[in-house]
């Protein structure tokens, strides 16, 4: 009975006009894509973008040269020189991230004991030249001033979960 | 001077239908890519114009724009020839095809042995390009698509030789006049068994899913094409799609009543729906099954080929046979309003 029943299926070609009517359907759905130019996807707010160093609100740079963040970083991404200030605090002087080395894991962040180096939401950016992907302390603190309510903002709406 | 005139006149008959043709081929890929990323989800191509409406001058401006790359050790004679062998079948066949009442290029009496002889032909330029490109997927391509193309075309062969039947006549714009009448008075009814046997045929004859195997990009690259590059591909693209539009065009004239509305004949409606032009009807016939190609490419996956062999000889060749005779029945008998 069931020979002659799928005999009759596969001949009535059913099988086929099923897949037609769920291709049929699709045709008219809602489409997923996000057309990314004019459209983009919500980011959160522990997005992991390019990284920006941050400054305290009275303008003194957060960063101590702990050099905890070049130890973890996996790729070594981060090259760091410190030498005591005038007023005898220790500051770094040399603070590179290679973005080319860098995965966006995000450990520099997590390590940093100051809030001071972290990932920002920016994700589209380029570089036309040789060596403009390793980015100095003067960027890097440039780039956090830009960013810096993002930040704060990004950082407090994360601060419930920590 | 009255030849001149005649010879200017045969051209301009071949211009206005070839333009359009020629339009059509290049909207049809636009449309695949619409509607086969519609059955994905996804938008399709909607950057290049309004909707994207410029993507196929885009993509032809690409292509034209490239080089043609003749690989060493090519036949180079056949390799140059191979995409007008098969793109010119497929335009040549629109010479007996009428689009609407008394508009054909050649009211030939054997029209219908002409479109078959033009529609086997265009597996040459298939097999010729596979073998000139001295490559060996494009050959695998070449002798996959000549085994297919020869096997579907005694299948449809004896689907047309049922619509012979039924209409009495070789004669294409004939064969529509044996349809009139409203949507039941067409073939496809009748002939239900041979139209789909003619469809699934004309899908494999063509090449195209779920019978892609002389292509078959997941298993030989491109197929027969693979060497080809710039507006060389570009022809065989055309080609391909101009032979879709062929064997849509044919399957309206067959078993869809090529020019006549759906209720041509009826009391009230018939004329209301002949008031629309006949070419009208033909145009919206062959839409619907060029949206079927691409509705199928959407749906089913590639058959293995010996699958497709099997398919052909086993099942579609005796089912149209044992039509065939059941149709001589139904005309002894004088069976229903058709026969």
């Amino acid at each position: 009975m069931q020979a002659i029943r799928d005999f009759f299926n596969s001949f009535l070609l059913v099988e086929l006009l099923k897949g037609l009517k769920l291709t049929g359907r699709h045709l008219f759905d809602a489409k997923y894509t996000i057309e990314y130019p004019d459209e983009r996807a919500p980011q959160s707010p522990r997005f992991r973008g390019r990284h920006a160093l941050r400054r305290y609100p009275n303008g003194e740079e957060r960063c101590i040269a702990c050099k905890l963040c070049e130890a973890v970083c996996p790729a070594l991404a981060i090259t760091i020189e410190s030498e005591p200030r005038e007023d005898g605090t220790r500051r770094t002087t040399r603070y590179d991230i290679d973005l080319f080395k860098c995965i966006y894991c995000g450990f520099c962040e997590e390590s940093c004991p100051v809030d001071s180096i972290v990932e920002t939401r920016e994700f589209e950016y380029h570089f036309e030249e040789r060596g403009e992907q390793i980015v100095n302390k003067q960027q890097l603190l440039a780039f956090g001033d830009e960013y810096e309510a993002q930040l704060a903002r990004d950082r407090a709406a994360d601060a419930v979960y920590r | 001077m009255a030849e001149i005139l005649e010879l200017v006149w045969i051209l301009a008959k071949i211009v206005v239908l070839l333009v359009p043709l020629l339009i059509a081929v290049a909207y049809m890929t636009y449309a695949e890519r619409k509607v086969i990323g519609w059955i994905q989800l996804r938008r399709g191509p909607n950057r290049v114009g309004a909707y994207g409406l410029l993507q196929p001058f885009a993509d032809a401006l690409k292509l034209m724009l490239k080089e043609i790359v003749l690989p060493l050790n090519a036949n180079r004679g056949l390799f140059v020839i191979a995409p007008m062998l098969s793109i010119m079948p497929a335009l040549a066949a629109w010479a007996v095809l009428p689009v609407g009442q008394g508009l054909v290029i050649a009211d030939v009496n054997a029209g219908l042995l002409y479109v078959l002889a033009m529609a086997s032909l265009g597996v040459y330029g298939v097999i010729v390009a596979g073998w000139a490109s001295n490559s060996k997927y494009a050959l695998l391509g070449a002798l996959r698509a000549g085994a297919q193309v020869v096997s579907y075309e005694i299948a449809m062969g004896f689907a047309l030789v049922g619509v012979l039947m039924a209409s009495g006549s070789l004669n294409i714009s004939e064969i529509v006049e044996a349809q009139a009448g409203p949507i039941w008075n067409w073939f496809w009814l009748p002939l239900l068994p041979l139209f789909i046997v003619y469809w699934i045929s004309g899908v494999a004859e063509t090449n195209r899913l779920p019978f892609d195997v002389a292509e078959g990009e997941s298993e030989i690259v491109a197929g027969f094409h693979v060497e080809y590059s710039g507006m060389a591909f570009a022809v065989f693209f055309l080609a391909e799609y101009a032979n879709m539009i062929l064997i849509s065009g044919l399957a309206a004239i067959m078993f869809l009543g090529g020019w006549y509305s759906p209720f041509h004949g009826l009391p009230v409606l018939g004329p209301i729906f002949d008031l629309v032009p006949g070419m009208i009807w033909f145009c919206l016939k062959v839409a619907f099954f060029l949206f079927c190609y691409i509705w199928f490419r959407g749906t089913f996956p590639r058959y293995r080929y010996d699958q497709i062999m099997r398919l052909g000889w086993k099942v579609l060749i005796p089912v149209t046979v044992v039509w065939l005779v059941v149709e001589s029945v139904f005309i002894l008998t004088g069976f229903g309003p058709w026969f």
